[in-house]
């Protein structure tokens, strides 16, 4: 166990590698990609039953990010389910772990930033867009898509942790949701602040904090992936 | 006489309990007006006897029955009255849980590089006393809460803080009783804890720059400067820290001794 993880260089092509395998790997199973989809339409459509319209712009706000965090939960719990134990030790022989996490979550950001944009356009579908008349739509934008990557740069190691303790939809939800709290304040106040037509100059402070904690999130990810991946 | 520590905890938190209790409260200034009698100031604050008061209007006599004068007395401010005694509970609560997790982490970060079993049951027992702390910083801040601001729960930036870091160390609980096996709880465990740590303080750090609180230090209230925390709660209010956290040390020992114990007891009746 000594000099446990070997203290070598990142390694880029590796990390590639491993991006189109999950990417190979997702694209076969095409009933996840629908099942997440599902997912957002019928969390929407029941929020669209609930409130029947015009909703003020907070509310529109807070549950549009809560419907989102829900659908990522959903879409990371799975990320580490596939990995039984034949798999892992594979892996293990090639590549080296901090590989996988970097790949996992780079591909885990791709896939938040589809599945926020598509929940933003559902829900501006069904619950009306009446309130993106008078906002900053690009700082909107931007950060829904910062808020949406990153959940998933906190989730993937909260994703791995449930995944190995063997639990994963529920202890995910567990584990993740205080440390996506801090995350999911600031970019809700960022993205209130867009919709209120507010100068970027007053949105970019919460923005750049919302990028500091996912730098940061990454690199305890990248230190501490590799004592998960033993046995 | 290694135990000092121990002793010195306890003398502290006697002496807090006693003056923090026990000492009157009294105004800062006492305006003696020759026809509406003593007019008592709770909100000003005394800079000297520099001869020029706050009145817009020159005032009679001044009788300062104040905190400088008489021989030991705590500030009575309107709003906290006696309630600013629960400064040497509350506050300290806090301090003392830090400290917990930080020897909880820092026994993580020891797990993770010898996988020593005896480094997670510190990591443990930490957070348990840790939690215990965290439970009575949010029981006296609600109390507190109520008495001060009208309700026993405020939406309020450090409550937030407050109840994610609850939130997380019952997730820590929740974590190590879903795994069976020992060590892979203890491993898994410690990524979460140093995981979670470090989150946890940049939170603590970005969270009141997002947003005013209620809280002193916060959106115009006045933090510890020379008008909120006054010399005299100051001199009780730092051994109440310093006792409080010694007190959070030794329970924390004594968690771990008996967690170590159980092991041992456990292991026995395997055998």
């Amino acid at each position: 166990m000594e000099g446990y993880p070997p203290r070598d260089a990142m390694r880029p092509k590796e990390i590639i590698g491993l991006v189109q395998l999950e990417v190979a790997l997702d694209l076969r199973q095409k009933a996840s990609w629908a099942g997440m989809l599902l997912y957002t339409v019928s969390a929407v459509y029941l929020c669209y039953l609930g409130v029947r319209g015009g909703l003020p712009l907070p509310t529109w706000n807070a549950l549009f990010w809560t419907v989102l965090l829900f659908a990522a939960f959903n879409a990371l719990a799975r990320s580490f389910q596939r990995e039984d134990a034949g798999r892992q030790i594979y892996l293990h022989t090639l590549v080296d772990p901090r590989s996988v996490v970097l790949a996992r979550t780079l591909y885990n950001m791709a896939v938040m930033l589809v599945l926020s944009l598509l929940t933003l356009a559902v829900y501006v579908l069904m619950l009306g867009g009446a309130v993106l008349d008078e906002a900053q739509v690009g700082v909107f934008l931007l950060s829904v898509v910062l808020g949406g990557t990153g959940f998933a740069t906190v989730l993937t190691l909260i994703a791995a942790i449930a995944a190995r303790a063997g639990n994963g939809m529920g202890l995910t939800a567990i584990l993740g949701f205080p440390l996506v709290l801090p995350l999911l304040l600031s970019v809700m106040r960022a993205s209130k602040l867009a919709l209120d037509g507010m100068p970027w100059s007053i949105t970019s402070t919460y923005l750049l904090w919302l990028v500091l904690i996912d730098v940061l999130a990454l690199a305890l990810a990248y230190l501490l992936f590799p004592y998960l991946w033993r046995d | 006489m290694r135990h000092w520590w121990k002793a010195l905890g306890i003398a502290l938190l006697f002496g807090v309990v006693l003056l923090g209790l026990r000492t009157p409260l009294s105004p800062a200034l006492v305006h003696q007006d020759p026809e509406a009698g003593p007019i008592t100031l709770y909100d000003a604050f005394w800079t000297g006897a520099t001869g020029s008061g706050i009145a817009e209007t020159p005032c009679g006599p001044m009788v300062v029955r104040a905190n400088t004068l008489e021989p030991f007395r705590f500030p009575h401010r309107s709003l906290l009255n006696e309630s600013v005694r629960n400064l040497f509970f509350h506050v300290p609560m806090w301090f003392a849980m830090m400290v917990l997790m930080t020897i909880s982490v820092v026994h993580s970060v020891r797990y993770l590089r010898g996988y020593d079993l005896a480094q997670d049951d510190g990591a443990l027992s930490a957070a348990h006393v840790g939690l215990l702390f965290a439970v009575l910083g949010l029981v006296t801040g609600s109390i507190w809460a109520r008495v001060t601001w009208g309700g026993w729960w405020t939406d309020d930036t450090k409550l937030n803080g407050a109840a994610v870091t609850t939130l997380i160390y019952c997730a820590y609980l929740v974590l190590r009783g879903s795994v069976p096996d020992e060590r892979k709880a203890a491993r898994l465990a410690a990524v979460y804890n140093i995981f979670a740590y470090v989150l946890m303080v940049v939170f603590l750090m970005v969270l009141p720059r997002l947003s005013d609180s209620l809280h002193p230090g916060n959106g115009g209230n006045p933090a510890f400067n020379q008008y909120d925390l006054d010399d005299r709660l100051r001199l009780v209010f730092y051994p109440a820290v310093l006792g409080w956290i010694l007190l959070a040390t030794w329970a924390y020992t004594l968690a771990r001794r008996t967690r170590h114990l159980q092991t041992l007891l456990h292991h026995a009746h395997d055998a």
